[in-house]
């Protein structure tokens, strides 16, 4: 991973920076409370925590509008908060209930919500790339200049439909940015035991999809090549590549190991590249914040995590007469 | 505050595990995300991570301790200067919920899930095969491709949101000629021509149709849609389940289905009962012209996503249809063609041309075979079929897929569920055969089911 190129002298505002800030730090607070309560048996099957990631989706909802649309992979919990749903919502979902997004009939991997444009939440590794570009089409065909966003990881990055879409979105002008989060590892494989073609958004250049390569733990950078990507999009320039450098500290899942690699190479990324470490530090120095004022942050977000916990366990769980609701529109 | 430190679940099946090491110590200052411990779950050792800040007060269980239950206390964190609390899980504090998993609670049964679609019983049945046009009206001779084309064009005419898109759908006037014109009258935004990339079409009209279109998505023949069927099942039709209502999917994937004629076994194969088997899914596949139009402008409005089984052979048959400025046919309700008392022949598609010749020889044999076109597969009208066993006491079905797992061992199931009273002979299904389908002509014609094997089912059947 590159190392950390923007602004450590930024002309940000403070208010910027502290809202970065809190949207990174209720993420990271929330998947360690969903890991908690995984422990306890409150949260069942496949739960992908997005720890280490905050700032790509936090940089780039800062660069959306109303009306954006967005989707991602099974790793959703973070996209969800940084698009605005409720904490509530989406910890409610991961323990099965009825308070869930889905009313607990999707789980971890699969919500939704229409008010907030969000579209999954999808299991199918790569499943979503197309189905963005179909979003992005539906905008396309109503002649409106909204922007949507498609999520995915490196992992995805080698799946066929990937570059079907690539290849349609170009030719037809769609209006989609592809946002890859190279965390570096699909599942256990790292990416240089998947490809020889390991400059992922380079990919785009066989179907003219110009991209860039971005330091996705750097709030900043993200969200200064967000800004270039939508505003290319916006103006009816067709789809945009960016290739997020990130990290994840957990493991793919619940159920992850994570013996492929070294706890010193985690260390390393979380003392050198920390996302949130990163805004802390621009806060503290440029003194727009005391650690008195960081800490009273942390407990405001704290609460957050622990008011959606205690309704994600007390909401109760769906009807038996749900599993017949919901097959047919 | 004191808080318990619970044994974890770490995988989806882990019920126990092993705590095989301690990395902490009693009186040791932990951070939120500091590894604490490695367990050994069924599948793996894995690290254990502090949710909370505190120092590790007490530990309650040692390393190396095998079997150690998920949500047991394994240690108690305090807050700096804080005394640790008199041993033993003293119920539970503020950071850690009391151990009791969501599985415990559930409730167990306040109250019985709705009736699946089949009951066991016998009950009375009301066939729904009512007349689909009103004596008298007025009628026009049109082949299956105008009346498909026809529904196609009235409903974009209609509606600004319904648009075509699929390989050769445009410039190329359709593989098959079914989209002629189209693209002359409605322009490339609404005829939309793909490259050969049909994972990619699929998803991207899945995702338009969530956007608020109406996508009617053209395969060049069903065969191809095997490259796509993730979308149609996973994302099309599952979401709006997942989504607990929210994310309904209007959309059409449309094209030939089943044997044309000689075209070997990759582009030959009927996929009626795969699709049928998918809740989530409208599943339709036509005979007539009339079917054909009514049907499909029904599934260009429906709100769900609808398989459409076209057969290239009936393309070109011509059939009587109604000349009504808005014809539409129902889901769900059978067509019965030919009245009889003496077998129900029952099939769909191209089966019916089948059907239809083996009822005429059997007249010529002096039996009266009833006739029943299902039209749409998912949903059933089950009710029409039985009440038409239960007057005929017999029953052939009729299909050109494979035998295992087909529409005709699902209907056998489900008149003996609720008509076996009824029954004067074993159900016979007759389908295609258990083979790829051979290229060579003589070949082809064994493998597929014809009139003659119909009147040799139904003879059997009629003990005759």
């Amino acid at each position: 991973m590159a190392a950390r190129k923007s602004s450590e002298k930024s002309n940000v505002s403070k208010d910027e920076l502290l809202k970065y800030y809190r949207e990174m730090l209720l993420i990271r607070r929330f998947e360690e409370k969903a890991g908690q309560l995984y422990g306890m048996g409150l949260i069942g099957g496949f739960c992908h925590l997005y720890i280490g990631q905050e700032a790509v989706v936090v940089g780039l909802e800062a660069c959306t509008k109303d009306g954006d649309k967005r989707l991602t992979s099974y790793r959703d919990h973070g996209h969800m908060l940084a698009c605005g749903m409720e904490a509530r919502g989406v910890m409610a979902e991961l323990t099965g209930r009825v308070g869930g997004y889905s009313k607990g009939k999707g789980g971890s991997m699969h919500m939704f919500s229409r008010e907030k444009h969000f579209y999954g939440g999808h299991g199918i590794v790569g499943a979503q790339v197309p189905l963005g570009a179909g979003l992005a089409m539906s905008d396309w065909y109503k002649g409106n200049d909204n922007v949507t966003f498609v999520y995915f990881g490196d992992g995805a990055a080698n799946q066929g439909q990937v570059y079907e879409t690539y290849n349609m979105a170009e030719l037809w002008g769609l209006p989609v940015v592809f946002v890859i989060e190279n965390n570096q590892y699909a599942m256990g494989t790292s990416m240089k035991r998947a490809t020889k073609s390991t400059t992922l958004f380079g990919r785009g250049t066989a179907y003219g999809i110009p991209g860039e390569q971005v330091d996705g733990m750097d709030v900043l950078a993200v969200k200064a090549a967000g800004e270039k990507a939508v505003a290319h999009c916006r103006a009816g320039k067709g789809p945009y590549i960016l290739e997020m450098m990130t990290y994840r500290y957990r493991g793919h899942s619940m159920s992850d190991p994570a013996k492929y690699r070294t706890r010193e190479e985690v260390e390393k990324i979380k003392q050198e590249k920390d996302a949130i470490d990163h805004v802390r530090d621009l806060l503290v120095g440029a003194g727009h914040a005391s650690e008195e004022d960081l800490k009273t942050i942390d407990k405001e977000i704290k609460a957050i995590v622990n008011d959606s916990a205690d309704f994600a366990k007390e909401s109760p769980e769906p009807q038996l007469s749900e599993l017949w609701t919901d097959i047919y529109a | 505050m004191a808080t318990e430190i619970l044994m974890p679940a770490l995988s989806p099946t882990m019920e126990e595990g092993t705590l095989a090491k301690w990395l902490v110590k009693e009186g040791d200052a932990v951070k939120s995300g500091q590894i604490i411990a490695e367990i050994e779950t069924d599948k793996a050792t894995m690290e254990f991570e502090a949710v909370d800040e505190g120092t590790v007060g007490k530990i309650l269980v040692a390393e190396g301790t095998q079997g150690v239950k998920v949500n047991t206390p394994i240690a108690v964190l305090v807050e700096e200067g804080e005394a640790v609390p008199a041993s033993g899980p003293s119920g539970a504090s503020s950071g850690a919920a009391a151990p009791s998993s969501a599985k415990s609670d559930a409730p167990q049964s306040d109250e019985p899930p709705a009736a699946p679609a089949v009951v066991a019983a016998p009950v009375a049945v009301v066939s729904n095969a009512s007349p689909d046009w009103a004596e008298g009206t007025a009628m026009k001779t049109m082949t299956v491709r105008e009346a498909l084309r026809e529904a196609m064009a009235e409903e974009m005419r209609a509606n600004g949101n319904v648009f075509l898109m699929g390989e050769e759908v445009g410039e190329y006037q359709g593989a098959y000629k079914i989209s002629q014109g189209l693209l002359d009258e409605f322009g490339p935004k609404r005829v939309i021509d793909t490259p050969i990339t049909e994972i990619g079409f699929a998803g991207i009209g899945v995702g338009a149709a969530w956007g608020g279109l109406s996508p009617i998505v053209e395969f060049m023949t069903f065969n191809f849609a095997m490259q796509a069927i993730d979308h149609i099942i996973n994302s099309a039709a599952k979401t709006n389940y997942m989504s607990g209502g929210q994310l309904p999917c209007p959309i059409v994937f449309r094209g030939p289905n089943g044997a044309a004629a000689r075209v070997a076994a990759q582009h030959s194969q009927d996929y009626a009962a795969w699709y049928a088997a998918i809740p989530g899914l409208r599943v339709v596949m036509p005979y007539s012209a009339a079917d054909a139009k009514g049907l499909l402008k029904s599934a260009i409005r429906d709100p769900n996503p609808v398989v459409f089984l076209e057969n290239e052979i009936l393309y070109g048959r011509s059939f009587e249809v109604p000349d009504l400025p808005d014809f539409t046919i129902p889901f769900g309700k059978a067509r019965i063609w030919r009245e009889g008392s003496d077998v129900t022949i029952v099939s769909f598609g191209i089966g019916m041309a089948h059907a239809l010749e083996a009822a005429d020889q059997l007249a010529k044999d002096g039996i009266s075979a009833e006739v029943i076109d299902l039209r749409t597969l998912r949903p059933i009208d089950y009710d029409t079929v039985l009440a038409s066993v239960m007057k005929t006491n017999r029953c052939v079905t009729v299909e050109e897929g494979f035998p295992v797992g087909s529409i005709g061992n699902h209907l056998s199931a489900v008149i003996m569920e609720r008509a076996f009273d009824y029954l004067d002979a074993p159900v016979v299904n007759c389908t295609g055969k258990d083979v790829p389908m051979p290229y060579a002509a003589n070949l082809e014609k064994l493998a597929l089911i014809t009139p003659a094997e119909i009147v040799t089912a139904v003879k059997s059947v009629c003990y005759r």
